[in-house]
């Protein structure tokens, strides 16, 4: 396949994700335009597995662990690689787990898990892939839309 | 099938049986009701209110004590060390010293979730913000059986504020148990909260609507809510939709003989005065059945009947 855009010596590729959905992972990761990393992003490529799908590829800059969940949330098939010195150190599927801890808030002001208790929030998933979580301390639940939002 | 030291949090934790198990001790606590028993003696109820009540908290601890128990605690957080700014969840760990179950009612939701977590007694959610009221939903049901004899095979409809109204989401959830044809009938802007009729649809026959008139003779339970004012996040959006039905009794004349109309109370203008005295009026007789049913999860809970 042709390459859409060049390899990267140092950073991080985020890959196949959804269709459309690449602002949105840069806005999740808080990555605006104004730091000083140089930021590629290929839209609309066409892909064996899943159609269509996007690409960003960060330099000079490695993804947080803690991030990994952020970026399942709305791009369930995607994939990190991580790159030193133009080889790929650690590569993963994102993976979001059945339970959701911390990562992002409730979107219900009334729920108890956004007043001032010793919890985290924590989410059921009821569908990875179209995006379909519960909260559950109030039972609200929360679909892609309400979870871009909030980022 | 066992309620020893269990919590009540949302209506959603129980099987048709053991609703129904509930329903047919309820039937029990009639005679206790009037005469009293002991059965609870020696047992400590907390009833935890941050936010005001004024039925609810009234019939749980009538309950209690005509089942041989006494009961603490609070009916407005401004005299509380919640107004210094404590938690719920400090606050509940503290009380469970003192009492062998806490009835919670609270303004946020999620917070009988968040209590049951954290303490080792029995935790009855009594309201938890616009979320639910599981105890109001079992004397709504249980209403229905004693004054249709059924509650399989009835058209039911829930009326008004689906949106914030913490009963009818109960409500819903338990009628989705039985056989039933329901409909809800509200205005746009007030309509059933999309977790519940996930919940809901597929198990029973929903059909939502704003015109209350239209199905008024294919119903055999009105039940009829309030809007509540206090829960709107913008005080306009309550302006657009209050007084959006009303019943009165020149509306009783396109019911079916036999239908009953309920409220979960207090109405504002849901309900017009000239209906109390007609055939059809039941919402005081809810009240004496939250009684009972309150009776009947206190001793299911705490052991007094096995």
């Amino acid at each position: 396949m042709e390459l859409h855009v060049k390899k990267i010596k140092n950073g991080t590729v985020i890959d196949h994700i959804n269709q459309g959905y690449s602002l949105d992972v840069l806005s999740i990761l808080n990555i605006t335009g104004k730091e000083k990393h140089v930021v590629s992003v290929a839209m609309n490529v066409p892909s064996k597995d899943i159609g269509r799908k996007d690409i960003v590829k960060i330099e000079d800059w490695e993804l947080k662990p803690r991030d990994v969940d952020k970026i399942a949330l709305i791009a369930p098939h995607a994939t990190i690689n991580i790159i030193r010195n133009y080889n790929v150190v650690d590569k993963k599927k994102v993976n979001l787990p059945k339970i959701l801890k911390g990562t992002i808030k409730c979107n219900n002001p009334s729920c108890i898990s956004n007043s001032r208790e010793p919890i985290e929030s924590m989410f059921h998933v009821k569908d990875d892939i179209s995006l379909s979580i519960r909260c559950h301390f109030c039972g609200r639940i929360m679909e892609k839309d309400d979870v871009l939002n909030q980022f | 099938m066992n309620f020893d030291g269990r919590d009540i949090v949302s209506i959603k934790d129980f099987s048709k049986a053991e609703l129904e198990r509930i329903m047919s001790v309820s039937d029990l606590m009639e005679p206790l009701s009037r005469e009293g028993s002991d059965i609870l003696k020696g047992k400590i109820m907390a009833t935890l209110f941050f936010e005001p009540s004024t039925r609810t908290r009234i019939s749980f601890e009538s309950a209690m004590l005509r089942l041989g128990g006494n009961y603490i605690g609070f009916a407005e957080p401004k005299l509380t060390s919640v107004e210094k700014g404590e938690n719920l969840v400090d606050t509940v760990r503290v009380v469970e010293n003192y009492a062998n179950l806490i009835i919670l009612r609270h303004p946020l939701e999620g917070a009988a979730r968040l209590a049951s977590e954290y303490v080792n007694i029995p935790i009855i959610n009594a309201g938890s913000g616009a979320e639910e009221h599981p105890t109001q939903a079992l004397l709504d049901l249980y209403t229905i059986k004693r004054e249709m004899g059924k509650i399989d095979r009835l058209t039911i409809a829930l009326i008004g504020d689906l949106r914030y109204g913490r009963t009818v989401h109960s409500l819903a959830y338990a009628l989705s148990l039985f056989d039933v044809k329901l409909y809800l009938i509200s205005p746009d802007l007030l309509k059933m909260r999309k977790e519940v009729l996930e919940e809901i649809n597929g198990k029973i026959e929903v059909f939502q609507e704003t015109d209350l008139k239209k199905v008024l003779p294919k119903l055999d339970v009105i039940y009829m809510t309030r809007i509540q004012k206090e829960r709107f996040p913008d005080l306009k959006d309550y302006e657009l939709v209050k007084g959006s039905y009303r019943l009165s009794r020149d509306d009783l004349k396109f019911v079916k003989r036999k239908t009953i109309v309920m409220h979960p109370l207090p109405r504002v203008d849901e309900i017009t005065f000239d209906v109390d005295d007609t055939h059809h009026a039941r919402y005081f007789k809810q009240a004496f059945y939250g009684l009972l049913v309150r009776m009947s999860l206190l001793s299911l809970i705490l052991g007094g009947i096995k």
